[in-house]
């Protein structure tokens, strides 16, 4: 085993860490976090190890790719089977985290379709999901129209925000497409906070009114769970399709060389307007999903922050795959309630994750190709 | 005439890259470019197939004028190219990358991918055993599963060799195919140019590797310092003063 000078860095790293944390956390705690830290890496190391013996650094001769070790229609039957009877059995509080990350789940793989398939760096994706809220929240709350009628208006508007936003985006890239797109996730969210007139300012918007299917009200949380898993299903399904067509081919071709895409055919132009139109698609949804759900929003929910959690959630579970995406985001959503108890250190213990992933699997849990 | 390429001039700056270099391509032949390191034959390439916009001149092809058209539509007319230094999508599969050269080719949009119309399958289908074939055209279907960036170097070139026929274009522009290749290589390389030929296609060659040039050129076009000095057959670029000249310089006599 070959041990390089970054990865001894990073052994000193750790115990720095806790070290640095000792005044805030006690002797306990930073004990603790260096053994969760030290357990997160060997864990990291060890997924690394069994992903070099499967593969074994070789090129794969045979003409499908590389197999899994376990039957993936299996893992999702018995999956499909947890998420359709858990609210028989847990309580209001799993509920709603489960619906939380639902929502979180249609954003990240929104954001998945710009940054790890068209290979966009967009840094202000809460953008679309503000306009989605908020639009879907104006027309219920204001004009009066019904949630599903003020989902279809809410989504033009949403995805015709991703195509005006391509235009400035188009001859940009890496850094700077990053700093255009957190410009424009600061500005969407100044109107909002300013625009008294029409969204109220930091105040936000209440009594956005439940939902209605058929004429039944889903005021059960329960009831509203299974809306969010349908869409996340339809997301899930809508955007692997659209990943293995043409059009996802394109965007990868895009992401890998710009130009020999264009030297292929590919009208790059014509599918990063795609890519961002698509990607903020889903986050309309998301956003309206989320307004009839805490039937209130204010801009304070899409703060730059929000962008870098979803951003964390695509790049934590894996560029370019779902369900690399979707354990992402459950991560993301299910560990910081987890931690509950540990308050503040769950964002640290959250930044030392992140840092590991990052030195030892930057291509996420699981890679869209092995 | 299926290529024609009038006055294209190339300036970057103050540099003439390319300097009102004239030339007619008749249908079916194989034709080198040729000249010593930065005579501007890449240039050349970048300004037909619309990576660069020209500075003057004009490039007509089966006599349409695509002289201000964009890359992706350039190919869409079926002129397709390789990269000097390769540039496939590493992170795709092997058969991805010709699909992605199929692009041109199909056009199934997103409701259709969507809704998994049976238009749609049936085009998939065909772009997969179309794929197919041209890996088995170059001879890398056995790799078709593995990812294009871990092809050994030779096989990397015929991916993009196959991927660009995959556009299916009447001119195959390749840009220095043979490039650290080893002998055995080349001659398989050599005799696909051939087979490619054969298969009625045009090939616009770059290539620095003499053998090949002499080799399979059925004309040879020579520029150095981005100006046209030779044209003409393998026997008669040989004999040329002034080829020998730019490769060699000028014999002083003391």
């Amino acid at each position: 085993m070959r041990i390089s000078l970054s990865k001894i860095k990073t052994l000193f790293f750790i115990p720095w860490l806790s070290f640095l944390s000792l005044p805030f956390i006690g002797a306990k705690g930073a004990c603790y976090l260096f053994i969760g830290i030290c357990a997160a890496g060997i864990i990291f190391i060890a997924l690394r190890r069994v992903g070099q013996v499967r593969l074994g650094g070789k090129i794969t001769k045979e003409l499908t790719t590389p197999k899994l070790s376990y039957n993936p229609k299996y893992f999702i039957a018995v999956s499909m089977l947890f998420v359709l009877v858990l609210p028989l059995w847990a309580d209001n509080y799993y509920i709603d985290v489960a619906v939380l990350a639902g929502i979180y789940i249609i954003l990240a793989i929104g954001l998945n379709v710009i940054i790890g398939y068209a290979g966009l760096l967009n840094l202000g994706f809460a953008a679309f999901y503000a306009i989605g809220a908020y639009s879907s929240a104006l027309l219920t709350t204001a004009l009066g129209l019904g949630f599903w009628s003020a989902l279809f208006v809410s989504l033009i508007l949403t995805t015709f925000s991703g195509f005006l936003l391509a235009f400035p985006a188009l001859r940009l890239r890496g850094d700077y497409l990053a700093i255009i797109t957190l410009g424009f996730g600061e500005i969407t969210r100044l109107t909002l906070n300013n625009w008294d007139k029409l969204t109220h300012g930091p105040n936000g918007i209440s009594g956005i009114p439940v939902p209605f299917i058929f004429g039944f009200e889903l005021e059960n949380l329960k009831h509203y769970y299974y809306v969010v898993l349908f869409f996340v299903l339809f997301a899930v399904i809508v955007v692997r399709r659209t990943y293995y067509s043409r059009i996802g081919r394109a965007w990868l071709a895009i992401r890998e060389d710009e130009t020999a895409a264009e030297a292929m055919g590919v009208d790059a132009t014509r599918y990063k307007f795609l890519a961002f139109s698509f990607g903020a698609f889903w986050a309309g949804l998301a956003g309206a999903l989320f307004a009839s759900k805490m039937r209130f929003v204010s801009p304070e929910s899409f703060s730059f922050m929000e962008s870098v959690f979803i951003a964390c959630m695509v790049i934590l579970g894996g560029l370019g795959s779902i369900p690399g995406v979707i354990l992402g985001s459950l991560i993301l959503v299910v560990l910081p309630e987890a931690l509950r108890d540990f308050q503040s250190y769950r964002m640290l213990a959250l930044g030392a994750g992140l840092i590991l992933m990052m030195i030892f699997r930057p291509q996420g849990i699981i890679r869209s190709r092995e | 005439m299926i290529l024609e390429v009038r006055a294209l001039t190339k300036t970057f700056g103050g540099l003439k890259a390319v300097e009102e270099v004239s030339f007619r391509v008749s249908r079916g032949i194989i034709l080198s470019i040729i000249g010593p390191n930065g005579a501007g034959k890449t240039t050349l390439f970048n300004c037909i197939t619309g990576v660069f916009p020209l500075t003057g001149g004009q490039v007509l092809f089966d006599g349409k004028d695509i002289t201000r058209k964009k890359p992706y539509e350039i190919t869409k007319m079926r002129i397709a190219r390789t990269f000097q230094n390769i540039r496939l999508f590493s992170n795709m599969t092997v058969m991805e990358n010709v699909m992605v050269g199929l692009h041109t080719r199909s056009k199934e949009g997103l409701i259709a991918a969507i809704a998994k119309t049976k238009k749609f399958l049936k085009e998939e289908a065909e772009i997969k055993s179309k794929a197919l074939e041209f890996l088995e055209f170059v001879g890398i279907d056995d790799y078709a599963g593995s990812l294009a960036g871990n092809l050994p170097y030779g096989d990397q070139r015929r991916l993009e060799v196959a991927r660009a026929l995959a556009a299916e274009p009447e001119i195959l522009l390749l840009d220095e195919p043979a490039a650290g290749m080893n002998p055995q290589e080349t001659g398989e390389l050599m005799k696909l140019i051939n087979r490619i030929k054969e298969w009625g296609k045009t090939v616009i060659l770059i290539e620095h590797d003499m053998k090949v040039v002499m080799g399979i050129s059925d004309r040879i076009i020579v520029l150095d310092h981005g100006v046209k000095i030779a044209e003409g057959n393998p026997k008669e670029i040989q004999n040329n003063t002034d080829v020998i000249t730019a490769y060699l310089g000028k014999e002083d006599i003391f």
